[in-house]
């Protein structure tokens, strides 16, 4: 078949089902975060970008640490921790000073958000420089494990995937099995019965806010492994979290991965087929198609209209 | 004290008294040359040349995403005009810097230049970084007969009688780049990946026609990739099965730091396939880590490693002024270039005067440059040699090659 062998054909499929599904676990620990803040709270936060820089920031500085004294092998995973505890605690502070003045008036915080964000990016840009760092990595997260000599399976693909799972496991336990996560339902729903029925709405805000940076320190952390980390890079993240959430349906965190895994292997198997910059293209048109059609994204929640 | 140390200590001695006398010499030739050309005659033009002074400028990016690249190009411009300064000045007037700040915005670039040529009057601009800042500034430059000083490898195809090319234009860079590959690893398939705009296209055009009608290669797939995507898994899938001798890349940005993990992370590292990339400078090499790097070779003119008296000197100067840390690519060194050729057009001219500047510099031979000897042509570009560098582990290449000196070309025919 186009004067290639069997063989190469299947391994070909087999690296290239990886790629999509590991294109499928960056795009969802990216916009899982989005879809909590966006999705649960109406809040359009135009710096999670920055809050995933943070995240891989955290790493970067303790991947020096952990080189200077040596314990490089194990850091990785305290690193992914403290990623999410600092852009939790940052983005509870953010809540409070900010956030919470502009609930009533949805727009004011996309400005209030960017203008949050072009901050934070001059803050990063003085305490580490304007250049791109990476982390050191550890070993084990570097080169490809081969069942057999022609598949290479990228370990930190490998090692994404995994993340991307636990992280949505979590969520999922905390929203749907967690009395917080009853909370926070109830207040989505229904604010002022949420509040009639002794439910501390602001606190609720204020934790999810939280929550939703934390998860995107996470991501930044992550990400480390297969990018670089600057000043600026929450930008490069910012429009793909936003069509993902976008796409999946805003109030859905179902829809959130359904549209990452559907936007991934479109996006990984049109690149491989056409060139890399028109599979892009193909796949954006696709959903700019979709959308027109169902405004309200993939999976909308159901209201009565 | 024995002959040898005898020696050494009259060395020491010969070099104190050396230095003594330049020294003297420039503080005495500062007065004396200042006197020699009064600012009415060396300024006809109302430029801010005053009897002790001249205001030049610097305009690049220190914000925004193009920060990372052109930190560099404004620590080398600001050095050169400091080791300027401390010789006595040109024309005996010390240089003074007006920085402006293009933040990575190319409309921003225009402004700029207007300001400092219309409202400030530099004699000199050093600045702009990305074909896209150049050619927002340019007809400002043009109208207001500026001159400015470029220092950036680019894709060619330009020429104008107000701007100087310290750079490489596309040829210089990629075909005597492409001719030691093919003959270094007998290389027949080829392919080529850039990112997705002006430099990376022309550049892989002009590859391209080199490598079907001059190497009897074959391209065996071409791409390009969004500025900024991060994911190259379905490319590197790709290349995987088509199996190219040669990688050509242009890759640049945070992209540039994804593709060489991926590739590494993918099982595509050097001892499995070659890549011979033009977008990799030791600058990019601090985020992509050089382990991911080690064994790929960049075409350059310029590599921190290379070995002249000349360079020692730059990069320990360089180091110096900001900090041991400090790593010099490409574009760094040729943005060295620009004050201290800016100083010979104007000394050779005898005037400040734009045109009469302008027009004293081709032909001229700089031999203190850190890359060595570059003479400037009359199209306004530099004759410069060629280097592959075959990156290490530690950041820093080893200079596995280089050109006879190569005439700059900016309208290559055949290959437009």
């Amino acid at each position: 078949m186009f004067g290639y062998s069997m063989a190469e054909i299947g391994n070909i499929m087999v690296m290239q089902g990886f790629a999509g599904l590991s294109m499928f676990s960056v795009l969802l620990l990216m916009a899982l975060g989005l879809a909590i803040i966006f999705g649960q709270m109406g809040v359009i936060n135009m710096a999670h970008g920055e809050f995933m820089t943070i995240g891989a920031y955290t790493t970067v500085m303790l991947s020096k640490l952990a080189v200077a004294y040596g314990f490089v092998n194990y850091y990785f995973i305290f690193a992914i921790i403290v990623a999410f505890v600092l852009a939790f605690a940052i983005g509870y502070l953010v809540e409070f000073t900010l956030i919470r003045h502009l609930y009533k008036r949805p727009l004011d915080t996309l400005l209030a958000t960017w203008g949050l964000s072009l901050v934070m990016q001059q803050i990063f840009r003085s305490s580490f420089g304007a250049k791109e760092v990476s982390a050191e990595l550890p070993e084990w997260l570097l080169g490809s494990f081969q069942p057999t000599p022609d598949i290479d399976i990228p370990i930190n693909g490998v090692f994404v995937m995994g993340l991307a799972a636990v992280v949505t496991f979590g969520v999922f336990l905390f929203m749907f099995r967690s009395q917080w996560g009853l909370r926070v339902r109830a207040t989505v729903q229904n604010r002022v019965m949420a509040g009639a029925v002794g439910i501390n709405t602001k606190k609720v805000d204020r934790v999810t806010f939280a929550l939703g940076c934390g998860i995107a320190g996470v991501a930044g952390a992550a990400f480390t492994t297969i990018a670089s980390t600057g000043p600026t890079t929450g930008t490069l993240y910012i429009v793909d979290s936003f069509m993902v959430v976008v796409f999946g349906g805003a109030a859905s965190l179902f829809g959130t991965i359904a549209s990452a895994f559907g936007i991934a292997q479109a996006q990984s198997i049109l690149q491989f087929f056409m060139t890399s910059s028109m599979g892009k293209v193909a796949t954006l048109l696709t959903i700019v198609g979709i959308l027109m059609m169902r405004p309200e994204g993939l999976f909308a929640s159901k209201v009565r209209k | 004290m024995s002959t040898n140390d005898r020696r050494r200590f009259m060395t020491k001695v010969g070099a104190l008294t050396g230095a003594l006398l330049a020294v003297s010499m420039v503080s005495g030739m500062g007065s004396a040359f200042a006197e020699d050309f009064p600012t009415a005659k060396v300024n006809t033009t109302k430029l801010a040349v005053t009897d002790k002074t001249v205001k030049v400028g610097i305009l690049h990016s220190a914000t925004g995403t193009m920060a990372i690249s052109e930190t560099g190009s404004i620590q080398a411009e600001k050095l050169a005009i400091a080791q300027i300064n401390e010789m006595g000045g040109v024309l005996g007037r010390k240089i003074e810097i007006i920085q402006e700040d293009g933040a990575s915005d190319w409309p921003t670039f225009a402004e700029k230049s207007k300001k400092l040529l219309e409202n400030d009057k530099v004699a000199a601009v050093f600045g702009c970084w990305t074909s896209a800042s150049r050619k927002a500034a340019l007809p400002v430059f043009e109208k207001d007969n500026g001159l400015l000083f470029y220092p950036t490898f680019y894709e060619g195809l330009e020429q104008s009688k107000n701007v100087f090319y310290t750079g490489q234009e596309a040829t210089q860079q990629i075909l005597a780049g492409l001719d030691w590959i093919a003959k270094e690893k007998k290389a027949k398939t080829f392919y080529l990946i850039g990112s997705d705009y002006i430099w990376p296209r022309t550049s892989m055009k002009i590859a391209r026609k080199h490598i079907e009608q001059h190497l009897g290669g074959k391209v065996v797939g071409e791409e390009y990739i969004a500025l900024g995507d991060t994911q190259f898994g379905s490319v590197i899938n790709k290349i995987k099965l088509k199996k190219p001798d040669i990688i050509y890349a242009a890759v640049v940005g945070g992209s540039n730091v994804a593709w060489f993990k991926q590739l590494n992370a993918a099982g595509l590292n050097s001892s499995k396939q070659t890549m011979l990339t033009i977008s990799v400078t030791e600058d990019e090499v601090l985020g992509i880590g050089g382990e991911n790097l080690a064994g790929f070779y960049s075409a350059m003119k310029y590599f921190q490693t290379l070995k002249n008296p000349n360079n020692e000197k730059f990069v320990a100067d360089f180091k110096k002024m900001w900090g041991p840390k400090a790593v010099i690519g490409d574009v760094t060194q040729a943005a060295y270039l620009g004050p201290w050729l800016w100083k010979a057009a104007v000394e050779r001219a005898g005037s400040f005067d734009v045109d009469k500047a302008v027009v004293a510099l081709p032909g001229y031979e700089l031999k203190t440059a850190p890359e060595g000897y570059v003479k400037v042509d009359p199209n306004h570009h530099l004759w410069s040699k060629l280097r592959i560098g075959k990156w290490r582990a530690d950041g820093q290449a080893d200079v596995v090659y280089e050109s006879e000196l190569i005439k700059p070309d900016p309208f290559p025919k055949g290959y437009q």
